[in-house]
C-alpha cells in the first residue's frame, strides 16, 4: 500500500488562515504541484498581491514579494527581466486584479511578459468584507449592492480570461473551476502547462480559476461551492481560451 | 486496503469531501478540535476504495490516502 496524497514541497507546514470551504488553499496546493513538478522552487519568486491571498509567503516555500494592490504584474515584469533565470508567478484575486490592478494585467499580458499569473475570481472583496466587486455577479448581493448587482447602476460582470485572450500578447489563457474533483484535475493540468509555458520561455501564461467565498456570500460551504457549478460556470465559461504555442519572434 | 486519513486538527469541517466521497465513507463528526469546528471523520472505512477524490477538494490539505 503506497501513500497517494502527499503534501506538495513547495507548501510550508503552516495552517491556512483561510475560511472554511475558501477555495484559495485548493488553488494554492496545485501551484505548488506545479513548481514541485517542474523542480523549480529553489528559483522560484512569488508575487503576492492585496487580498485574502496576501499571505502567501507563509504558505509557500518560495521567495515571495508584496507588490502595492494590483501591481503583481508590474513587479513581476521588473522581477522577470532582471532575473530572467527565476520562475515568477503572481497570485492575484479578482478585487486586486480585475479593479485596481486592471492596467497593469492588460500591459503585462499585451507584452507577453514570460510570466504566470494565476486569477482567483470569487465574485466579491474577500479580505475586506464582502464588497461588490467588478466580477460580481448580477443580482448578487454583497455590502455595496445590498439589493443586488444592477446591469444599470454597476454594469456587467468582467470576464478577465476573455478579454486577455482577445489580445496578440498571451500565450497561454484559461479559466478553470475547482469545486469538484474532476475540475481540480482539469485545472492541475491547465496550471502546469501555465507554468510549462514559463519555463520554456514561450510568454505570457495566465489562469482564472473560478472560486467559492462562503463567508462573503452568507452561504453554507457546501452550498457556496454548489453555487459556483449553478451559478457562476454558466456566466464564466470555463476552457482553454488561447493557446499558442510559439512565441512571435518577429 | 485501502485508506483515508483525516488531520483533525487541520479540518475546519467545510465537508467538501463529504460531498466529493463517491462511497460515504466520510462525515462530519461531533467532535470539535482546537480551532472549534467539527472535523471530518472517517465512518465507513471498509467503503474506502482509495480514489482520493476526498483529498483532490480538501481546501486544507488535512487529508492522506493510501492505496
Amino acid at each position: 500500500m503506497k501513500q497517494v496524497v502527499h503534501r506538495p514541497a513547495s507548501l510550508t507546514d503552516k495552517v491556512f488562515h483561510f475560511c472554511p470551504g475558501c477555495h484559495h488553499g485548493i488553488v494554492h496546493r496545485l501551484v505548488a504541484e506545479a513548481l514541485d513538478h517542474f523542480g523549480v522552487r529553489e528559483r522560484t519568486i512569488g508575487v503576492a498581491s492585496v487580498g485574502c491571498s496576501v499571505f502567501l509567503y507563509d504558505y509557500f516555500a518560495v521567495d515571495v514579494i508584496e507588490a502595492p494592490h494590483g501591481r503583481a504584474p508590474a513587479v513581476a515584469t521588473g522581477t522577470k527581466r532582471v532575473l530572467d533565470d527565476r520562475i515568477v508567478f503572481t497570485y492575484q484575486g479578482d478585487g486586486d486584479l480585475a479593479a485596481i490592478g486592471t492596467a497593469e494585467i492588460i500591459h503585462a499580458a499585451n507584452r507577453g511578459e514570460n510570466i504566470t499569473v494565476i486569477f482567483v475570481n470569487n465574485s466579491i472583496y474577500g479580505m475586506t468584507g464582502g464588497q461588490m466587486a467588478p466580477t460580481t455577479l448580477l443580482g448578487q448581493r454583497s455590502t455595496t449592492s445590498p439589493y443586488g448587482r444592477d446591469r444599470l447602476r454597476d454594469g456587467y460582470p468582467i470576464k478577465m480570461a476573455e478579454m486577455l485572450a482577445a489580445l496578440e500578447g498571451p500565450s497561454l489563457v484559461a479559466r478553470v473551476a475547482v469545486d469538484r474533483p474532476a475540475n481540480v484535475r482539469k485545472a492541475r493540468r491547465v496550471i502546469r502547462r501555465a507554468f510549462e509555458m514559463q519555463v520554456e520561455g514561450k510568454g505570457f501564461s495566465f489562469v482564472e480559476v473560478l472560486s467559492a467565498c462562503p463567508t462573503n456570500w452568507g452561504l453554507s460551504p457546501r452550498e457556496a461551492n454548489k453555487r459556483v457549478a449553478d451559478e457562476m460556470i454558466p456566466y464564466f465559461p470555463l476552457g482553454v481560451m488561447k493557446e499558442k504555442d510559439v512565441v512571435d519572434v518577429l | 486496503m485501502p485508506k483515508v486519513e483525516i488531520d483533525g486538527e487541520r479540518c475546519k469541517g467545510c465537508g467538501l469531501c463529504v460531498d466529493a466521497c463517491p462511497e460515504d465513507v466520510l462525515a462530519l463528526g461531533e467532535q470539535i478540535n482546537l480551532s472549534g469546528y467539527h472535523y471530518a471523520v472517517v465512518v465507513n472505512s471498509e467503503g474506502c476504495s482509495g480514489c482520493a477524490q476526498c483529498a483532490e477538494v480538501c481546501p486544507d490539505l488535512a487529508i492522506t490516502v493510501w492505496r
